[in-house]
């Protein structure tokens, strides 16, 4: 999660993600297009792979062109992890319901928590 | 026409092993805590019908196109209901690979064949995310859950 918000935590990056947003399956010439005035094409690569690192960004090879999709999932990991506490919460509780309906015990262990 | 830069391709890495994630991503049982309540369904034959159900109503019917577990899947999909039933169905490829060296599979959604100015497209693109989001933490943090196989 630290490499998601150090990738979002940039102006330039969040604008690549912006125009992929818009339009999946760009090669690094097309990224490059809309911030000629304002970022070279080494600066664009850079910010890719540091995007690519936090897997915002999936890259798919069509031969020897290599494309950007937006990836959100992480960010909407992220979401999870403290919007959708309340959500889990009744999942836990129709999955409770469930097994009383059934008339299965579930397992009392703790839950252990994913490290991302 | 469709067009590719409509595509969606979307990844998560799992801490789970390829047959658990097929099971998940197949079974109704285990669909219905992460997707939306929606109970995915099919006996996942080639050319059988697969069909999303969310309260006992059919939401998006399609036809299974690969099934190689557990490693890729594919089927059409097409939305049953409002103005984007007018379209024609869409594909939905899930693809499962181990990552060498680790305990960690990478599961690769692709949605294509939208048509220009897709009227479901724009749900889809939130969609996803979340089932992906909900999928793997429902298999990490439920590593104690009754895994029902």
């Amino acid at each position: 999660m630290d490499a998601v918000f150090k990738a979002l935590a940039d102006e330039s990056r969040r604008s690549i993600l912006d125009h992929l947003y818009n339009q999946g399956g760009l090669t690094l010439g097309d990224i490059c297009e809309p911030f000629v005035e304002s970022m070279s094409r080494q600066a664009v690569m850079k910010h890719l792979k540091i995007l690519e690192e936090a897997q915002l960004i999936t890259i798919v090879w069509s031969g020897r062109e290599k494309h950007h999709y937006l990836n959100p999932v992480p960010i909407h990991a992220i979401q999870d992890r403290w919007i959708r506490k309340f959500e889990k919460q009744r999942m836990d509780a129709l999955s409770a319901l469930k097994h009383a309906l059934e008339g299965t015990t579930p397992k009392t262990k703790g839950k252990k928590h994913g490290s991302s | 026409m469709a067009q590719a830069d409509q595509d969606f391709v979307y990844v998560t890495y799992i801490k789970t092993t390829p047959e658990k994630l097929w099971e998940a991503l197949t079974s109704p049982a285990f669909t219905r805590q992460y997707w939306f309540g929606i109970d995915v369904t099919s006996d996942w034959k080639v050319g059988s019908p697969m069909t999303y159900i969310s309260g006992g109503e059919t939401k998006v019917d399609g036809k299974v196109l690969i099934a190689d577990r557990p490693k890729l899947l594919s089927y059409t999909f097409h939305e049953t209901n409002g103005d984007a039933s007018a379209e024609p169905p869409t594909r939905v490829t899930l693809e499962i690979e181990p990552e060498a060296g680790t305990e960690t599979v990478r599961l690769t959604v692709t949605h294509t064949d939208f048509v220009a100015n897709s009227k479901h497209r724009p749900s889809i693109s939130q969609g996803w995310p979340a089932v992906l989001s909900g999928l793997k933490s429902l298999l990490e943090t439920g590593k104690t859950l009754q895994f029902e196989m």
